[in-house]
């Protein structure tokens, strides 16, 4: 298969508005979830105006939240593509600007030192496109991700050394949830990130923070810790928006990866309830969207 | 726990009636205001043609359509999409806003800290809750853009917004010294050692 960098690049502006529209099926179940296990008046209040705003955003076909975030693309290439990797990237670009531009959204992207907006949601570095491969045949899959800044505010890296054990890992994530607060819109999914190097920590909580609702950490170490840290931070009483009560989070997720023998690094990075993502997958026979 | 509706500008007895747990629901005017905005107007030195005095600012930096100026929509944008952002960063500009413009209420979402709360009892103010991620609802109860100052900042702009049943939002801090922010996260640091201990950690 060729990949056509002319749909690659409708792919990446369609794929930006939809995921701002259109919250995916398991974080709608999430809040079913949530609704039925919360408790507080207060909590109950606020994830019921939640679950109204998403059934609002469809009817109005208007986006979820006003923060168009940072746009970050993943795309996973399959066997037997042929394709132009720096003539896709450049073609994700332009589907991001366009998608700005014409529908058009905030451009929620500055450049870090001079602040200045290209009104593009685009700047050095961004989009983020991510590339991976897999082995399924003549396939390619694009997820595009916009980050919220309130809940990405809510990352943290610690260099946590053997001596420290498990438990400090755990403490780290406990600690940092009660330090949002109600900053980072909970209900949230805290992504943590286990092992590696300071980089990949970081990338590992990322993605376990955009990680869909319902699945689970491939490490079973890793699985244990995650049932353990989703059960604890809802026993914290943060609730939604800060406001008190049990769904602070949908779910803890943890990624892990090998490190070294003198290294211990955890990382915290927060997905606000907002949690959106919208896919397509590019195969001969055409797109077809999740 | 006691509604009230206010139309915007409030006087100082009205924004000092407030008690968390109260819920608010604003008319006609309200303020979109953020980051870029408030250090532009603090720490640049800029000052706004709009008089802020007894009026509401949300947190918010707004998606917006360019249209042609018409009557009643001179500023030459629409709503597309408007809710609101973390208010903690805004934490520094709180009290100058009050003593220097005139704001009585402030709108955003996840609370703010010790020095708002202060500048909430001194000058005579409120902080109202609104529930962030819940802009496509929170857009319906706008009805236009009226005007817009600092325009080279957009979407960081000084926005004017017309607003019609604008709530409920919920007062969460109040000029008495009340914080729900600061009372959930005493409970949460309470219940840390308990939390930690059921998960096999020492606190």
């Amino acid at each position: 298969m060729q990949l056509d960098l002319k749909e690659v690049e409708e792919l990446a502006k369609t794929l930006y508005i939809r995921a701002l529209k259109l919250l995916p099926r398991d974080v709608k179940q999430g809040f079913e979830r949530l609704l039925r296990e919360e408790t507080d008046a207060t909590g109950k209040a606020i994830l019921g105006t939640m679950v109204q705003n998403i059934a609002v955003a469809e009817r109005t076909k208007n986006l979820l939240c006003q923060d168009t975030g940072i746009p970050i693309y993943n795309v996973t290439v399959g066997r037997n593509v042929e394709f132009d990797g720096a003539g896709m990237k450049a073609a994700i670009r332009r589907g991001c600007a366009r998608a700005t531009t014409e529908h058009p959204l905030r451009s929620s992207v500055v450049h870090p030192i001079t602040r200045k907006n290209e009104q593009t949601s685009c700047g050095p570095g961004v989009p983020i496109v991510n590339v991976d491969f897999d082995e399924r045949e003549e396939t390619v899959e694009i997820e595009m991700i916009p980050k919220g800044s309130g809940s990405e505010n809510g990352s943290f890296l610690q260099m946590l050394i053997p001596a420290d054990g498990v438990g400090a890992v755990k403490r780290f994530v406990i600690d940092k949830v009660i330090e949002c607060g109600g900053r980072v819109c909970p209900p949230t999914i805290v992504g943590v990130g286990i092992g590696g190097t300071s980089d990949l920590c970081m990338h590992l909580a990322k993605i376990a923070a955009t990680r869909p609702l319902g699945t689970t950490c491939s490490d079973p170490e890793g699985a244990r810790i995650e049932a353990q840290l989703s059960d604890a931070v809802n026993e914290l009483g943060i609730g939604p928006q800060g406001l008190g009560g049990r769904s602070t989070s949908f779910r803890v997720h943890v990624e892990v990866a090998a490190t070294h023998i003198t290294m211990n690094p955890v990382a915290v990075n927060i997905q606000c309830h907002s949690a959106r993502r919208a896919s397509a997958i590019i195969t001969p026979g055409g797109i077809a969207f999740e | 726990m006691t509604h009230h509706t206010f139309e915007t500008p409030i006087t100082e007895q009205q924004a000092r009636a407030l008690r968390i747990g109260d819920t608010v629901t604003l008319e006609k005017t309200l303020f979109g205001i953020r980051d870029a905005t408030l250090i532009a107007m603090f720490d640049g030195g800029r000052r706004t043609r709009f008089d802020l005095r007894g009026h509401a600012v949300i947190h918010t930096a707004p998606n917006v359509r360019k249209v042609d100026p018409r009557p009643g929509n001179s500023c030459g944008y629409e709503p597309v999409c408007i809710g609101t952002t973390t208010s903690m960063r805004m934490e520094r500009f709180t009290r100058p806003l009050m003593e220097r413009d005139g704001v009585r209420l402030i709108i955003g979402k996840g609370g703010m800290g010790q020095s708002t709360l202060d500048a909430l009892r001194d000058l005579g103010g409120a902080y109202l809750a609104v529930i962030g991620g819940a802009a496509a609802l929170q857009t319906t109860w706008i009805e236009a853009i009226e005007d817009v100052d600092f325009d080279d900042l957009n979407p960081e702009s000084l926005w004017k917004f017309r607003i019609k049943h604008f709530g409920p939002l919920l007062v969460t801090m109040d000029s008495h010294g009340g914080s729900t922010y600061a009372q959930i996260n005493a409970e949460a640091a309470a219940r840390r050692a308990a939390v930690l201990a059921g998960i096999g950690v020492n606190g």
